[in-house]
C-alpha cells in the first residue's frame, strides 16, 4: 500500500458515502415525523435518470442535482398523499415506486437516448471536482455539502421549534395535535424534504460520482441508506459515521474488482457481496439498542 | 358466514384490483404517448401477444413462477411480515435443481431440493428478525444481493457448461417436466404452481398452523394471550415462503425448453421475486386471487415481447406494474372513485 492508494481509498469512500448519507438523513427526517418509506431505491433510480436529462439540457451538473430534487419531490408527494392524507399503508407505495424506478429507467434510457442499458453522461453535464490528482483521484464539492446537510439536519431536528414539532408528530401525534400542531402538514413536509434529499443523492450518482446512467444505478443504496438510518439511531450526525463505513466497503468492492492481481485470488462475486454482508452484520449488531420513533409507520387519524 | 356474504366480501377487493389495473394501463398509456410511442398499437400488440390463440400457453407459462413467488409474499403479509426475499430463494432453487438432477436424474429430486434450499435460504432472515429484531425488508434485500452474486458464481464455476459458455449444464432429459402444449414453454410446472397455491390456501385457512400464522399477523399480542408463539409463527412463515420461492426457481429451469438451464447473469431466473410482490398485492395476498393476478402479470410479460416489436422497450410493463401497485396502496380506492363520480352527478 502506498500513499496514492490510501488517498484513493479514502476519497473513494467519501464519494461513496454521499448518496447513502443524504438518503439516510432524509429518511431520518421522514421517520422522525412518523412516516416510513421504502421507496428511496426507486427515487434514486428515477432522479439519477431525470437529473442527467436536466444536466444535459442546461449544460450544468448543478441543474442536474436540482432536477433530481424535483423528481424526488414529485415521487415524495405521491407517497405523502397516500400515507399521510389517505392514511394508507407506508410500505406498499414504496414497493410500487421501486418497480417504477427500475422499469422506468431501463425504459427511459432506451426511449430518450436510444442506447440499451447504459448512457454515458457527457463531461459538460457533470459537476467539476474541487480537487483532482494525476491518478484520477478526485474530491467532489458534494462531499463537504453532505457534511453540512447532515449537521444542518441535526441542528434543525434537535435545536429548533420546527424540528421539535417534526419529532413530536412522529413520537406522539395525539399530544402534538392537542397542542394545535398540524400533524398532517408536518408529516407531509417531512416526507417532501426526505424525498428531495434522496433525489439529490440520485442525481449525484449520474451527474457526479459515476458519470453514467445504468438500469441498476442505485444498486441497493436506497436500502443500505435505510440500514444506515437504523444504525445511526435516527441521528443525522451518526449517519455520517455509518455512511463512511458503508461507503468504504462499497468502494472497496469496486476497488478490488478493478485490480486484477487481487481479483484473481478471490472470485469477484464474493467481494461484491461485501457491502451487503457488512450491512447485515452492522444492523444485526446494533439493532437491540436502536429505538425507532414511537409512532413510526402508523397513520394518524384524529379521533 | 352465508355464501352471499362471503361472495360480497370478495366483491370489493376484486373491483378495487380491477380499478387499480385500469389506472395502471391508463397512466402507462400516457407515459407511452409522452415518450412519443403509439400507445394504441403497443397495447394492441401487448394483448395479442398474451391472449391470442397460440400465445395463451405462453401467458400461463410466464405466470408459473410469479404465482409461486407471490405466495411467498402473501404468506409473509398474512403473518405481518414484508418478506421480499423470494428473489434470492428463486436463484438458489434453480441452482439446487440443476445440481441435484445431475446426480439423481429424476424430476422429484429437483423439486424437493428446490423446496429445501429455498426454505434454508430464508432462515437467516427469519432468525435475524426473531432474535435480533432486524426488519425483514432490510435483511431480505441484502440477502437478495448476496444470493445474486453467490448464485452467479456457482453457475459460472461448479455448474458451468463446458460446451456452452452462456449457460449452466442443462437439466438431464429424464428430470425435465413434460410439456402440456407442444411448441410452447407451457409445462407441468404450471399445474404444480396452481396445486401449490391451493395447498397454501388450505394450510392457511383450514389448519391450526394457518390459523396461528394469521392470528399472529393480525394481532401478535392477542395471539400470545391465546397461547400462540408469534416468533415460531414468523419462522414458519419465512420457511414456507422460502419453499414456494425455491420451487419457483426449480420449475423455471426444469420446465422451460429449449435450454433447461440457467442462463448467464441468471437472466432466466431474475426478477420473479420482485414481480411476485405485485402479483400478491393485486391478488390481495390470497392464494386464489394470486392465481388470477399471476395470469394477468404473466400476460403482461408474455405480451411484452410482441409489444417490443412496435418499438416500445420491454421494461414498460414494469412501469405499468409499479403504477398498479401504487394504486393498490391507496386505501378505499373504490370509494374515492365512486365519490368522485357522484359529486359530478345531480
Amino acid at each position: 500500500m502506498n500513499e496514492t492508494m490510501i488517498v484513493g481509498l479514502i476519497l473513494g469512500s467519501l464519494a461513496a458515502m454521499v448518496p447513502i448519507v443524504l438518503t439516510s438523513v432524509g429518511a431520518t427526517i421522514s421517520e422522525r415525523a412518523g412516516v416510513v418509506n421504502i421507496g428511496y431505491e426507486g427515487i434514486l433510480m428515477l432522479s439519477a435518470f431525470f437529473g442527467a436529462i436536466f444536466a444535459e439540457m442546461a449544460h450544468s451538473g448543478w441543474v442536474g442535482l436540482l432536477g433530481g430534487a424535483l423528481t424526488g419531490l414529485a415521487l415524495g408527494a405521491v407517497h405523502g398523499v397516500i400515507t399521510v392524507y389517505f392514511k394508507g399503508d407506508h410500505v406498499i407505495p414504496g414497493i410500487g415506486i421501486n418497480l417504477i424506478g427500475y422499469g422506468g429507467v431501463a425504459f427511459g434510457i432506451l426511449a430518450y437516448w436510444g442506447t440499451a442499458g447504459q448512457h454515458q453522461v457527457p463531461s459538460y453535464a457533470q459537476i467539476t471536482p474541487l480537487w483532482m490528482d494525476a491518478f484520477g483521484n478526485s474530491l467532489s464539492p458534494m462531499v463537504p455539502i453532505t457534511f453540512i446537510v447532515a449537521a444542518l439536519a441535526w441542528w434543525i431536528l434537535f435545536r429548533t421549534p420546527f424540528g421539535l414539532r417534526i419529532r413530536s408528530v412522529g413520537e406522539n401525534p395525539e399530544a402534538a395535535d392537542a397542542l394545535g400542531i398540524n400533524v398532517e402538514l408536518y408529516r407531509f413536509t417531512a416526507v417532501l424534504i426526505a424525498s428531495a434529499l434522496a433525489g439529490v443523492a440520485g442525481a449525484y450518482l449520474s451527474v457526479d460520482w459515476l458519470g453514467t446512467v445504468t438500469k441498476t444505478i442505485a444498486a441497493g443504496r436506497g436500502f443500505i441508506a435505510l440500514a444506515n438510518m437504523v444504525f445511526s439511531g435516527w441521528n443525522p450526525l451518526v449517519a455520517l459515521i455509518g455512511g463512511f463505513i458503508f461507503g468504504f466497503f462499497d468502494n472497496l468492492s469496486i476497488y478490488i474488482q478493478n485490480n486484477p492481481w487481487l481479483a484473481g485470488t478471490i472470485p469477484w462475486q464474493f467481494i461484491a457481496t461485501l457491502p451487503y454482508i457488512v450491512t447485515l452484520i452492522v444492523v444485526a449488531g446494533i439493532i437491540g439498542r436502536a429505538r425507532p420513533p414511537k409512532w413510526d409507520g402508523r397513520p394518524y387519524k384524529r379521533e | 358466514m352465508k355464501v352471499s356474504d362471503e361472495l360480497r366480501s370478495y366483491w370489493k377487493p376484486l373491483s378495487e384490483s380491477v380499478l387499480a389495473i385500469m389506472i395502471g394501463a391508463l397512466i402507462g398509456a400516457i407515459v407511452l404517448w409522452l415518450s412519443g410511442y403509439d400507445a394504441v398499437a403497443a397495447y394492441k400488440a401487448l394483448i395479442e401477444g398474451s391472449f391470442a390463440a397460440g400465445n395463451f400457453a405462453e401467458t400461463l407459462s410466464k405466470s408459473t413462477p410469479l404465482i409461486l413467488t407471490a405466495i411467498t409474499f402473501a404468506i409473509g403479509a398474512r403473518t405481518g411480515l414484508f418478506n421480499i426475499g423470494a428473489e434470492g430463494a428463486v436463484y438458489f432453487g434453480a441452482i439446487a435443481a440443476v445440481a441435484t438432477t445431475q446426480a439423481l436424474q429424476d424430476p422429484l429430486s429437483g423439486i424437493l431440493s428446490g423446496l429445501l434450499i429455498g426454505a434454508l435460504w430464508m432462515l437467516p432472515a427469519a432468525l435475524l428478525k426473531v432474535y435480533r429484531g432486524v426488519h425483514e425488508v432490510i435483511s431480505t434485500i441484502m440477502l437478495n444481493w448476496i444470493a445474486f452474486f453467490i448464485a452467479s458464481w456457482l453457475a459460472l464455476s461448479a455448474l458451468a457448461n463446458p460446451q456452452n459458455q452462456n449457460s449452466t449444464v442443462p437439466i438431464p432429459p429424464g428430470a425435465r417436466l413434460p410439456l402440456l402444449v407442444q411448441n410452447s414453454t407451457l409445462s407441468l410446472a404450471f399445474v404444480i404452481s396452481v396445486i401449490a397455491a391451493i395447498i397454501v390456501y388450505v394450510v392457511m385457512w383450514h389448519t391450526k398452523l394457518g390459523y396461528e400464522l394469521r392470528t399472529s399477523g393480525q394481532n401478535p399480542r392477542a395471539a400470545e394471550y391465546g397461547g400462540i408463539n408469534p416468533r415460531i409463527a414468523m419462522i414458519w412463515s419465512f420457511l414456507i415462503g422460502g419453499m414456494t420461492a425455491g420451487l419457483a426457481g426449480a420449475v423455471q429451469v426444469m420446465g422451460i425448453p429449449p435450454s433447461y438451464s440457467i442462463s448467464q447473469g441468471l437472466a432466466n431466473v431474475y426478477g420473479y421475486g420482485f414481480d411476485g410482490i405485485g402479483v400478491s398485492l393485486v391478488g390481495r395476498n390470497h392464494p386464489l386471487g394470486i392465481i388470477f393476478a399471476g395470469i394477468l402479470f404473466g400476460a403482461l410479460n408474455a405480451g411484452a415481447t410482441q409489444m417490443q416489436q412496435t418499438g416500445v422497450p420491454l421494461e414498460m410493463v414494469k412501469v405499468i406494474e409499479g403504477i398498479i401497485i401504487v394504486a393498490v396502496a391507496v386505501p378505499g380506492l373504490l370509494d374515492l372513485f365512486t365519490k368522485l363520480f357522484r359529486r359530478g352527478g345531480p
